[in-house]
Order: structure tokens, then C-alpha cells, then sequence
């Protein structure tokens, strides 16, 4: 019978050997490693907090970070808006809605290198499929890459485009509001705007919670389309491409190791921000009832 | 005020419902408009002859169908290369993202032991740690074992404990699987791997589906991982092959997006075999990163 006590251990063996592995031992290897100079082909030299203290009088890592912070904060209220307006609408009962729904969240179906791709070619400033219809209406062609001032609409467009899987979240959030809180708002002669003010809103609060902090997180580790779009002015360098660049091309790897640490750092204090101010505008029914009771 | 109280008023119910819904249909046909036509104009590139791509002013719609440009990315790009090596990480990654999670997930949902919590709260803070701070030791320990250059570091981690986010989800999915059914496994003399394999796989098919279409989403689109690990170009996946068309001087969209499409056909196929559980797994990742 003593063997059964420890019988789960075998389940979840392998995770702890990955923990061990690929999480632990690598964490306490960065803590060591941030605090070096190293290019890899020599041993690493101890610099103690030099790599920290160097980043930020480093432009170009100001400037990343600067670029990336910037973004995330437009970019993720305007996706949740975006998608908490068109889940709205999606919520309706109305004919051919899945038709419109597909189309909606198609964006968020198809995603990676390719449609970076396309979005650098959509962009393109003299053949690109938006210069050519500002075009068709007589607006002067634009610079969407090449002009330093518009790569981040240009980014905050591309984002807005793929907001579509968020709303699908909504969505879900909508259907599960009990229609008697919209019945009881009529009596009272709530208009269409009160109603999704006072009843909607509070209730998808936790959805949009949580996807904050998706959305945060996921932001200020933004990489993929930026190594394939690019922009000018180095206003497309994100904080995760100016690590790459240090890793993989200069090969410092303390100072991208500094850097990995940094981010985890504004990651970190970011989402117990958003935890901490959630108790502020983030509505859980059963927390209400339950405080009630006492 | 009162005017339009009038007038509102002078409506009808029905009439202010039509409105309301005309209203709804246009502002959803400009949304979809706006989230196909990049689609088209993508798959209208790829149709297009090399010289109408560069004219100016361009043309929306392609010169006739040049299908060639799709022969031209398949043996260009050596699309069929990169196709086998994605589908083989993806594949192994997804292999070891549903089974060796739902493993680990049965082992926290169903067994009472000590230090059960602390481990299952390890679990959970790594669903908060970004992987970025582990990858440059991660890659260092790699190379130093020789293994860059090959799939093995984008492949085994995986085995080594799945992933914890999808842990997480089965083991809340396992806890919903009444303990009843077990009991007559046990009295027939099953052991636990035989209950795992017997009762709780066949019973999570929705999630593991859905974990799985992650997984296989997730590492078909992957970059960042390829573009550390691998350097021969007969290694490279599809994301790594096609982006490495981006940069060079004169870039041919025609064949380019034409292999653009060809690698955005897995994931669409999934998503018409599969939609159910394709949105199941929307709801679950939230915003895409």
C-alpha cells in the first residue's frame, strides 16, 4: 500500500524532469549569464550589473522598448474595443450572421510567416494594395514602411485586422448574459446605450480581463511580424527583435540575457498591475452573491 | 427633444427593427469587406504574371490565371522540403503536447500525494513565465551538446512534460470526469495507466482535439524557435523557408504569395474539418500575440 501514496509521482515525473531542465537550471544559468559579457566563442567574463546599467544608456534598447510599450498600450484597448463592438453586433439574431461571423474571425484562422508576408506586400508603397486603393479616390500614395512616422499605424492596422480570435471570447461572454438583466433594464426604460453600459460591459468585464493580459503579454513579446515587416526609422525594431539581434547576430549573450530578464521584469509587474486594479472595475457574479450572503 | 420624439414615435416597431438591422448589415459587410480583401488581393497576386505585379497603377484583379507561379514556388522554394519538416515537428510536437500534458494532468487530477500542491503551483507560475528568459541558456546547453542544426531541440523538450498551459486544462477537465466509471476498471483488476488509457483519453476527446488544433497552430506558425535552431536550409520549416524569400533584393510576390498559400492550407484544412473545436481553442487563447 506504501507504494500507491507515491503512485501519482509517475505521472508527473516527466514535467518535473522538464522543469528541472528546461526551466530551472536554465533560470538560475540567466542569472549568471546576465551578469556577463560573452560572445560564446570566448568564456564568459563576470561584469557583475553592467549589462543593466549599460541597456539603459543603450539608444537603440530605449528605443525598442519605447517602441514596444507604445504599441502594446494603443494596441490592446483599440483590439478589445474592436472586438467587444463587432461581438456586440455578432450577437444578434440576424440572417446569414455565420456567413459574417467566418469572415470575421478568418484573420485570426490564418496567421504566421505567411500573412506577414502578405501585410509587407499590402504595404508596399508603390504596388501595395492600399496605396492603390487611396489611390482609386485620389489620396496620395504613403510611405506605410518607408516613412518612419506611419510604421506603427501600419502595426496597429495589422493588429486591429487579427483581433478577430478575441472576439470569438465575447462572444461566448454575450451569450452567457442572462436576458432577464436585459428585460428588467427595459422596464426601467433603459435605452439600447445604458443597457450595454450598466449590464454588458460589467458582465464581459472578466473576458476583457482576461484578455488584457493575453493581450499585454503577448504584445510586449511581439516578434514574428516584426522580423519579416520590418519599418523604417528603426520603428518596427521590437524589444524581442533587438534581443534576437543581440543574441544571434552581435552574439552578446549577457547583454541579451539582461535583456530577457528586463522583459520578464515588465511583464511581471504589468500583469500584477492589471490583477491588482481588476478588483476595481472587473465584475464577478458569484463574488457579489457570495458577499451578499454574509 | 420633442421632434424626435416624434418622429420616433411616427415609426413604427417594425420599422425601427429594419432600420436597426440595415444599419447592422452595413457596418458588418464593411468589417468583412475589410478582413477578406487582403485574403483576395493575396490570392490575386498569386495568380498574377511576373510583369502586371509591377505596373503601375496596380491592377486589383490578376491577368488571367498564372498557375505557373505556384509550379515556381514549389520547386523555388523547395516548398515540398520545407513542407516535410514542418509536418514532421508539428507532428512530433503535437504528439507530445496532448499526451504527455493529459499524462501529467491525470497524474495532479486523480492521485492524492505529498507535495502534490507545491508541484501543481510550480505548473501554474510557468504559465506565467515568458520563454524568452529561458532561451538563450536553453540554446547555449543545445549547442553544447551539438545539437543545433537538427529538429531535436524544437522536438523533445515537449516530452518533457507537454506544456503547462494544457496541463492546466486537462487536469480542470479531468476533475469533471465522474470517479463512478472507474470502479468497476478497478474492480476488474485495471491498473491506473489502464484507467488513463481505457477511461479518461476516451473521454476528453473534445479537449484533447482542441489542445491539439493549439499545439498544431501554434508550431506550424512557429519562427522564432527554427530561426535559432536551424541553419541548412534542407532543415528549414515553412515559416523559416518563406521568410527567407523576404529579403532578398527583388522580391517575386507572385510565386512568394503563391507559397503563402500553399502553407496556409493545413491550418485551413483543419479549421473545415474541425471548426468546432478550432473556435473552442479561440476562446482559450484569447487575443493572438
Amino acid at each position: 500500500m506504501r507504494s500507491k501514496k507515491y503512485e501519482g509521482y509517475i505521472y508527473i515525473a516527466p514535467w518535473i524532469a522538464g522543469f528541472i531542465i528546461f526551466t530551472v537550471a536554465p533560470l538560475l544559468f540567466a542569472l549568471y549569464a546576465g551578469m556577463t559579457e560573452w560572445d560564446t566563442f570566448n568564456k564568459p567574463k563576470f561584469v557583475g550589473l553592467h549589462n543593466y546599467v549599460q541597456l539603459f544608456r543603450d539608444e537603440d534598447f530605449l528605443k525598442a522598448l519605447w517602441v514596444t510599450v507604445k504599441f502594446a498600450a494603443v494596441s490592446v484597448p483599440l483590439g478589445i474595443a474592436a472586438s467587444v463592438l463587432i461581438a456586440v453586433m455578432l450577437n444578434s439574431k440576424l440572417r446569414g450572421i455565420y456567413w459574417f461571423r467566418t469572415a470575421l474571425y478568418l484573420p485570426a484562422v490564418v496567421s504566421g510567416v505567411s500573412i506577414y508576408l502578405l501585410w509587407k506586400w499590402i504595404l508596399d508603397r508603390d504596388f501595395g494594395l492600399i496605396n492603390l486603393l487611396l489611390g482609386q479616390i485620389g489620396l496620395p500614395k504613403l510611405g506605410w514602411l518607408t516613412e518612419p512616422s506611419l510604421v506603427m499605424p501600419s502595426y496597429l492596422m495589422m493588429s486591429l485586422w487579427g483581433a478577430g480570435g478575441g472576439m470569438l471570447t465575447y462572444l461566448a461572454g454575450l451569450q452567457d448574459i442572462p436576458g432577464h438583466l436585459y428585460e428588467a433594464a427595459e422596464i426601467d426604460g433603459a435605452g439600447s446605450f445604458r443597457k450595454f453600459w450598466n449590464i454588458t460591459l460589467p458582465m464581459l468585464s472578466p473576458v476583457i480581463f482576461y484578455n488584457l493580459i493575453m493581450g499585454i503579454v503577448g504584445g510586449m513579446r511581439k516578434f514574428g511580424d516584426a522580423y519579416i515587416i520590418g519599418g523604417a526609422g528603426n520603428e518596427g525594431r521590437f524589444y524581442m527583435i533587438y534581443l534576437y539581434e543581440n543574441a544571434f547576430k552581435y552574439f552578446k549573450m549577457g547583454y541579451a540575457t539582461a535583456m530577457a530578464w528586463i522583459l520578464f521584469l515588465i511583464i511581471m509587474v504589468l500583469t500584477l498591475l492589471t490583477f491588482k486594479s481588476s478588483s476595481l472595475w472587473v465584475y464577478y457574479e458569484s463574488e457579489v452573491r457570495s458577499r451578499k450572503r454574509k | 427633444m420633442k421632434v424626435s420624439g416624434l418622429i420616433s414615435h411616427g415609426l413604427s416597431r417594425k420599422q425601427k427593427r429594419a432600420a436597426r438591422h440595415a444599419l447592422l448589415y452595413a457596418l458588418l459587410s464593411i468589417f468583412s469587406v475589410s478582413t477578406v480583401f487582403p485574403l483576395l488581393w493575396m490570392l490575386s497576386t498569386s495568380l498574377k504574371s511576373g510583369d502586371i505585379i509591377f505596373e503601375i497603377p496596380p491592377r486589383l484583379l490578376p491577368d488571367g490565371f498564372h498557375w505557373e507561379n505556384y509550379a515556381r514556388a514549389v520547386t523555388e522554394i523547395d516548398f515540398l522540403v520545407l513542407f516535410r519538416n514542418s509536418a514532421f515537428v508539428a507532428f512530433l510536437q503535437l504528439l507530445s503536447n496532448v499526451f504527455v500534458s493529459a499524462f501529467v494532468a491525470y497524474g495532479f487530477a486523480r492521485f492524492q500525494f505529498p507535495g502534490r500542491n507545491v508541484w501543481f503551483l510550480l505548473v501554474l507560475s510557468t504559465i506565467m513565465l515568458p520563454g524568452e528568459v529561458t532561451m538563450i541558456p536553453v540554446f547555449i546547453g543545445f549547442s553544447e551538446i551539438g545539437w543545433i542544426n537538427s529538429f531535436k531541440p524544437l522536438v523533445i523538450p515537449g516530452f518533457f512534460g507537454g506544456s503547462p498551459v494544457f496541463i492546466f486544462l486537462l487536469r480542470q477537465f479531468f476533475l469533471s470526469i465522474p470517479r463512478e466509471l472507474e470502479e468497476s476498471a478497478i474492480v476488474d483488476g485495471a491498473g491506473s495507466f489502464r484507467i488513463f488509457v481505457r477511461i479518461y483519453l476516451p473521454l476528453s476527446v473534445p479537449a484533447l482535439m482542441t489542445i491539439g488544433i493549439l499545439s498544431f497552430q501554434g508550431s506550424w506558425n512557429d519562427l522564432l524557435g527554427p530561426l535559432i535552431y536551424l541553419n541548412d536550409t534542407d532543415k528549414f520549416t515553412l515559416p523559416l523557408g518563406l521568410s527567407m524569400f523576404n529579403g532578398v533584393m527583388k522580391v517575386e510576390w507572385g510565386p512568394l504569395m503563391a507559397g503563402s498559400i500553399l502553407a496556409l492550407i493545413p491550418v485551413l484544412l483543419v479549421f473545415l474539418l474541425a471548426q468546432k473545436y478550432f473556435v473552442a481553442g479561440f476562446k482559450l487563447s484569447g487575443i493572438k500575440g
